[in-house]
């Protein structure tokens, strides 16, 4: 028999949380992390919103020694080890002493976009200025991509597969993903999963420019992010990290750990830009195939999924990922699973939002929950006609959640999508 | 500046950097940053750049290959000073 494949640990860094128990709070009470962010508007930015997460500086030193915290520039590598360590931890785990063999049979999985990108503006500008060799030793570790799951895998000591991974939208989803397989193939027993994503003007920017964020909402953030909604008008760009420990049932068990939910399976794959896929825009037969296939995978039926947590970025795509959903599974109307998007309260944390997501997920499985839609009042139309209007709630309400599935899409047509189910 | 002083701001200096705390309060000019200290040699540089900063000079290349010892830290810094 297969191994089966458990989620024993939670951490998260998001605009409307920057631990576990405030983000699972918030998305219950509908709490928004969107903001106006002032240096937005004096460089002229059309958005001048985005998510953000809100911490003390003080807070560093509980996971960065002294050394590290000099000459610390790098948003998404604070975000990705708050979010890392404070998972492991969760999961009951410790960080390996410094005179131990390395853990072999753990590992990290941690994707980003990309990293250090304040720390690299930094950098080029001493370069232009002749003085590269002002940059210190700080500079390639913290605009590696890799640099998140290098700090990560040192500070706990891991043995195992230490990577960053990277697809776009798709590089958390994509990473849990990556976990479980390595898992089931006997490689690890334990890996730290997760994706994070730097906030700022030099990771919005290139959004902004492609002119696919809201500007008409720079007074009124917390009402921007709409997916799902008549009154849509692009995504607010998000930032944070997402962070879970996938562990083999049989190690979680050994431990006696908590366990939040276990994943049944998945599948990533591709629309090769083909059949109206392109760069920037999902070939919907590929999306399609991706959730058919995960269903597949995970040796379940499509009328077993209780809830959707979606892509749903607050686009025009919307109903046509609505659309996708009904056709793969074969259900419409009221028989349409719950769906939620949480970038209605966070906006779109690009790297990070697929697990940020997955957190949200779990939570919502092993809580029996489905978190409110906020600015979902005025359902698309193209939406109301294939989804009931009871099975997107605007606000959070209780229901046993048995399996629940998270689809995540990223730009270069890349798919991923996973089920977890409450472990029994 | 005298000696006592020098050596007591490169003390403070390198402290963030030393892993070896015996190492630190044994600190004598015979101390050898990366074997005595185990200052990880990435962090050299580093060293180097508060170096220049605190003092307020600049170190080349052959300044920072000697850096590796209290005793040729102190003469590389006391060089400097002296040239300005």
């Amino acid at each position: 028999m297969n191994k089966r494949v458990v989620i024993t640990g939670l951490g998260v860094v998001s605009p409307n949380g920057t631990n576990v128990s405030e983000f699972n709070r918030s998305i219950k009470n509908g709490v928004s992390g969107i903001r106006h962010i002032d240096n937005l508007k004096e460089l002229n930015f059309s958005c001048q919103i985005a998510g953000k997460p809100l911490y003390k500086k003080d807070c560093l030193n509980n996971y960065f020694n002294s050394i590290q915290l000099r000459g610390l520039n790098a948003s998404g590598l604070e975000y990705g080890v708050i979010a890392g360590i404070d998972a492991w931890k969760n999961a009951g785990l410790s960080l390996n002493d410094k005179e131990d063999d390395p853990i072999w049979d753990a590992g990290v999985i941690f994707g980003t976009g990309i990293l250090g990108v304040d720390k690299f503006r930094d950098a080029i500008y001493k370069v232009d200025e002749g003085k590269v060799r002002r940059l210190g030793s700080t500079t390639v570790i913290q605009t590696m991509a890799s640099g998140i799951s290098a700090f990560l895998g040192g500070m706990i000591g891991c043995g195992n597969i230490t990577t960053t991974n990277s697809s776009a939208c798709s590089t958390g989803t994509e990473a849990i993903l990556m976990a479980y397989e390595r898992i089931i193939s006997g490689k690890a027993e334990i890996i730290l999963a997760g994706s994070t994503s730097d906030s700022g003007p030099y990771v919005w920017g290139g959004f902004d420019a492609m002119r696919i964020l809201p500007h008409k909402y720079n007074e009124n953030p917390t009402e921007a992010s709409r997916p799902m909604s008549a009154s849509a008008s692009g995504f607010v760009p998000g930032s944070g990290a997402g962070a879970l420990v996938v562990e083999s049932l049989e190690s979680a068990q050994n431990r006696g750990a908590t366990i939040y939910a276990e994943i049944l399976g998945g599948h990533i794959n591709s629309g090769g830009q083909r059949n109206g896929g392109s760069m920037t825009a999902p070939n919907s037969k590929a999306v399609r195939h991706c959730i058919q296939q995960a269903i597949i995978n995970a040796n379940i039926h499509a009328d077993d999924i209780d809830l959707i947590n979606g892509h749903l970025t607050a686009t025009t795509k919307d109903a046509t990922e609505i659309m996708n959903w009904c056709e793969a599974l074969n259900r419409r109307g009221k028989d349409f699973p719950f769906i939620n998007s949480l970038k209605s309260l966070v906006g779109h944390c690009l790297a990070a939002s697929g697990s940020i997501e997955s957190v949200a997920t779990v939570l919502q499985v092993y809580e029996d929950f489905v978190f409110g839609n906020i600015n979902c009042e005025d359902l698309h139309p193209e939406i109301e006609v294939l989804v009931d209007p009871t099975r997107i709630p605007t606000k959070t309400v209780s229901k046993p959640i048995n399996i629940a599935a998270k689809a995540s899409f990223g730009f270069g047509d890349v798919n991923a999508c996973i089920i977890f189910k409450k472990y029994s | 500046m005298t000696k006592e002083e020098l050596l007591s701001k490169l003390k403070t200096i390198i402290e963030p950097y030393v892993q070896n705390e015996d190492g630190l309060a044994n600190l004598s000019e015979e101390t050898n940053f990366i074997e005595d200290l185990e200052i990880n040699s990435a962090n050299l540089v580093d060293v180097i750049l508060d170096v220049e900063d605190e003092f307020n000079i600049e170190i080349d290349n052959d300044g920072m290959d000697k850096m590796l010892t209290v005793k040729a830290s102190i003469e590389v810094i006391q060089d400097k000073l002296a040239a300005k």
